[in-house]
């Protein structure tokens, strides 16, 4: 990473007209990004972990030199030589070698099942192994340790341990205390941790079987990963009789030169000042003085790095910044800890309650940042110090002067030694206005992506300082929020996206004011969204009526109101899927979803169904989903109204429905709530009187329980309510946001909205029940509407000048005896 | 540098009316896929690979068009990685290029130069 950053900054500042550079690389890929490696066991591949690809290289002239290390140095003629024989001269050399894996001298490391963590092949072989393992551990409960271990969490092994020597984890970066509570979260997700533990021995007859400790328990586990820390990579350094510290690294000065002048070394194979840098900030800072050297530039010297890192561990937030470990009475430390929320913060501040000296955060670090800086630029800190971490209690709080309040030298992105001053140049000189155009001009938020937030209220901050207002616009297009469009349009009877864009907006138009006009408009006067006007303005899976998966497929979902079904419609579906070769799966929702239909196949199998009395699912659309329901007085021993046929009619009433984003709902038949109505956009449950309704909850990430707002309702009342809340929430939401959030931004909240839709404080109720029933009574199966237009339905083509050929690209795999998407992970051309 | 020759072919492709205003059609020609747009609102034409380089998938054809200031753009319908359609730069910040290539409308025809 370092080296690659190396050639970066060289060639940023032109360095390859004055030099040809030559990259000699050990490992067989280009340098890829390590800081993520844990990604790669999930979400990552290597073409996205890779710093740059080949062509890259060539590009800028830099010959890259792979799987071939070099082997040995001559520092008096300046040649090196290579492992494959090659020899070259130099004007400069530059170690940036990083660092192995320290493996310490336990007996029985050679076991198979023991592994380290630190390349690619690494983590290949782990990946290959784990299927047979269910027991592992690490050793190591430092930063690179808790990486590995999820790593194993990813790889499926659910019993993982750690195991650290030190009495506490991450014993670099935070104290007992932080350890104490990231021990609970790390138990919460299934990582047993295990302090003060001193590994004597690893047992099992040529594979790992167990492990014994110095206090003399025994942990069994098949599987072992060691990450206790790095020994720098300075054997050539030392072959070629440069001078390295006693503990290993290659010496160097301010400058980063070795002994030898004309030799340098950066990143983590360099000791500085009896410091080895095992970060990659202050690596690239390093890779920064060197290539200012080379180039004839001002050389500032290295003098040491702030080690203040911001981490998220296993989806825990750690953080440490200044010093985080000074003491009473050096200093007066401020300690708030919530064990429930599972949050930990530290301040370290000065006996004169001027400077804050350093802290740690766990749990939330999201004043990170802010700290970090006010540590760095010794700015003042609140009279009440612990508003540094609790924040501003009862004053007027102002989140966004924090990053103004900033002097100009501040360092806003570490990674890449960007300060304020040079992202406000590039808002105000360059204009760069968005977090995208900051990335490409300064590289800012590329490496850690810690700043990204500060970069976004810097941007926020300077463009408000200019007198220009941050409206809540839907994009460059339109200067309007969606709430004041929609009364626009409606106003304006505009019945197509081109009608609203002249009338209202500028441009042409992108891929985010498109399909939020295009809800406008279904959420006015449910028209076919496939109709003239509106076609190329959908959103990915409403302009095909059917959601986009891997490979470039359509899964498919029809209506299946309440999730009750014939055994007559049960088999047509299975029909269906097995005629066109589609993988089934049953959804949450209780639907059945067929997946693997190729774009030209969905109007025949939609006219199957439709022959079969199926309707559009709407599964693909801001829209309506499902409404769930148990099946209540019907069959249920327990059941006090008949949530079956309520599900049906509340399903079949707002079906079509489009709205600012997703909508889901669900009857449960008593108290016991089996429909899961509580986590739905709008839930009823039954009562012995009628229906108890509740709005606003929701799954996903962030979860949210809904809130009751009516009691003992009869169907009708109930509906009369549902009509208003959901034509309210239409009207005024953003686009995208789900009810919840809706409901969490609204100024007075739910008791606002109960003001509203019950109390009709503002008095459009009347208004909001007729609107709604004009979209009920305008619905059609939009479906049907496709696949009997020609004009709509000739777009159901892969290739136009080929209707009848399918995509040759879209490759299948086989599991459990039925379709899957090849895995995009694996390039395919 | 040294002056590279290129050639080209110019190859019909499809009707005007086989690619929706405003929006995208894919091609097949000679087992390559192109994808083709009829950027309505600016009267131009404009042709990129089909595939969209982030996830390896055929699908830029099938994406939004628009504009950022007076850039032409597409966004890739997986995951709206937006390029440019005059040179098929990536705006969304990463290290993607698109192939273009020129479009001439003749009547009701769409040509390609390949």
């Amino acid at each position: 990473m370092v080296g690659y950053k190396f050639c970066e900054k060289l060639i940023a500042k032109s360095g390859n007209d004055l030099y040809n550079i030559t990259v000699f690389g050990e490992e067989i890929r280009p340098a890829y990004d390590r800081v993520h490696l844990s990604a790669y066991m999930g979400e990552k591949t290597i073409e996205e972990l890779t710093m740059a690809p080949l062509d890259w290289y060539e590009t800028h002239n830099i010959s890259l030199k792979l799987a071939d290390p070099i082997t040995n140095v001559d520092l008096d003629r300046k040649m090196v030589s290579s492992h494959s024989g090659l020899s070259l001269p130099y004007d400069f050399l530059v170690f940036a070698t990083g660092s192995a894996p320290f493996v310490p001298m336990i007996p029985g490391v050679e076991k198979e099942g023991v592994f380290v963590y630190r390349t690619i092949e690494d983590l290949d072989m782990m990946k290959a192994y784990a299927p047979k393992a269910t027991r592992a551990a690490v050793i190591g409960g430092g930063l690179l340790g808790l990486e590995a271990a999820k790593a194993l969490l990813d790889l499926g092994i659910s019993d993982s341990n750690v195991i650290e020597f030190a009495p506490r984890l991450m014993p670099r970066q935070i104290d007992q205390a932080g350890s104490d509570l990231l021990k609970g979260k790390l138990r919460d997700l299934g990582i047993k941790v295990h302090c003060n533990k001193n590994t004597q021995e690893i047992v099992g007859d040529g594979k790992i079987e167990g492990m014994t400790f110095a206090d003399g328990e025994r942990l069994e586990v098949d599987m072992l990963v060691i990450s206790a820390g790095i020994k720098p990579r300075d054997e050539v350094a030392k072959i070629a009789g440069l001078e390295v510290g006693s503990r290993g690294g290659i010496l160097v000065n301010d400058l980063l030169q070795t002994s030898d002048p004309s030799v340098y070394a950066i990143g983590e194979c360099a000791l500085h000042n009896t410091m080895i840098y095992g970060l990659v900030a202050p690596g690239y800072d390093m890779a920064e003085i060197v290539a200012n050297q080379l180039v004839g530039a001002d050389a500032k010297s290295f003098t040491g790095f702030d080690m203040s890192t911001k981490l998220k561990l296993i989806g825990v937030d750690v953080a440490s910044f200044g010093n985080p470990f000074l003491e009473e009475p050096d200093c007066q430390t401020i300690i708030y800890e919530n064990k429930t929320k599972g949050v930990y913060k530290r301040i370290n501040i000065g006996n004169d309650s001027k400077l804050l000296l350093g802290g740690i955060l766990v749990g939330d670090a999201s004043q990170y940042s802010m700290l970090l800086q006010t540590v760095n630029n010794k700015l003042p800190i609140p009279e009440d110090p612990e508003d540094l971490i609790l924040g501003a209690r009862g004053g007027e709080g102002d989140a966004g002067a924090g990053v103004m309040a900033l002097p100009d030298e501040a360092l806003i992105c570490s990674c890449e030694a960007i300060t304020k001053g040079k992202i406000i140049s590039e808002i105000t000189e360059n204009n760069a206005t968005t977090i995208d155009e900051i990335k490409k001009s300064t590289k800012a938020c590329t490496g850690c992506g810690g700043c990204t937030p500060m970069v976004k209220d810097l941007i926020q901050g300077v463009l408000k300082s200019q007198g220009k207002v941050i409206r809540n616009v839907l994009c460059e297009h339109f200067d309007y929020s969606r709430q004041e469009l929609l009364s626009l349009a409606k106003l304006n009877n505009l019945k197509t996206y081109d009608e609203v864009l002249h009338k209202h907006g500028v441009g042409d138009g992108c891929e985010v004011c498109k399909p939020a006009v295009a809800s406008i408009l279904a959420s006015l006067w449910n028209e076919n969204v496939l109709g003239t006007g509106r076609l190329t303005a959908q959103d990915s899976n409403d302009r095909y009526l059917a959601n986009i998966q891997r490979g470039g497929t359509y899964s498919v979902v029809p209506r299946i109101p309440g999730g009750e079904i014939t055994p007559e419609k049960l088999i047509v579906i299975g029909n269906v899927a097995q005629k066109y070769g589609l993988y089934t799966k049953i959804t949450g929702g209780q639907r059945i979803d067929m997946f693997g239909a190729h774009v030209s196949d969905l109007p025949k199998i939609w006219e199957e169904l439709i022959a079969a009395g199926f309707e559009s699912g709407h599964a693909y659309g801001k829209a309506l989903r499902t409404v769930k329901s148990c099946v209540g007085t019907t069959w249920c021993r327990f059941g006090v109204q008949d949530a079956v046929s309520f599900a049906i009619e509340v399903e079949n009433r707002y079906k079509g429905l489009r709205s600012p984003h997703k909508l889901k709902s669900a009857v449960s038949g008593c108290i016991r709530e089996c429909a899961e109505a509580q986590s739905k956009d709008f839930g009823i449950i039954a009562t012995e009187k009628g229906w108890n309704l509740y709005v606003g909850g929701n799954g996903g990430s962030k979860p949210r329980h809904a809130d009751l707002i009516a009691t003992d309702l009869s169907s009708e009342e109930c509906i009369r309510l549902i009509d208003r809340f959901l034509m309210f929430y239409i009207k005024t939401a953003e686009p995208l946001q789900r009810t919840a959030t809706w409901i969490d931004k609204m100024e007075g909240g739910i008791a606002y909205l109960k003001s509203v839709i019950i109390d009709d404080v503002i008095g459009i109720n009347e208004e909001l029940e007729l609107e709604m029933q004009s979209l009920v009574d305008n619905y059609k199966c939009e479906w049907k509407e496709a696949v009997e237009t020609p004009e709509i339905r000739k777009r159901f083509v892969h290739f136009v000048n080929a209707p009848e050929t399918k995509d040759p690209t879209v490759k299948f795999e086989e599991m459990r005896s039925q379709i899957k998407a090849e895995d995009w992970n694996i390039a395919k051309f | 540098m040294e002056n590279i020759e290129i050639k080209t072919q110019k190859i019909y492709a499809c009707q005007i009316s086989d690619v929706p205003e405003n929006g995208g059609a894919c091609v097949l020609i000679d087992g390559e896929q192109i994808a083709i747009f009829n950027f309505t609102s600016k009267g131009e034409w404009y042709a990129t690979q089909n595939l969209c380089p982030h996830k390896q998938q055929m699908a830029l054809s099938r994406g939004l068009i628009g504009s950022t200031g007076t850039e032409p753009k597409v966004a890739c319908p997986f995951h709206k990685k937006a390029f440019s359609l005059k040179n098929g730069a990536c705006l969304s910040g990463e290290d993607f290029t698109l192939k273009t290539y020129p479009v001439e409308v003749e009547k009701d025809k769409v040509f390609l130069y390949i």
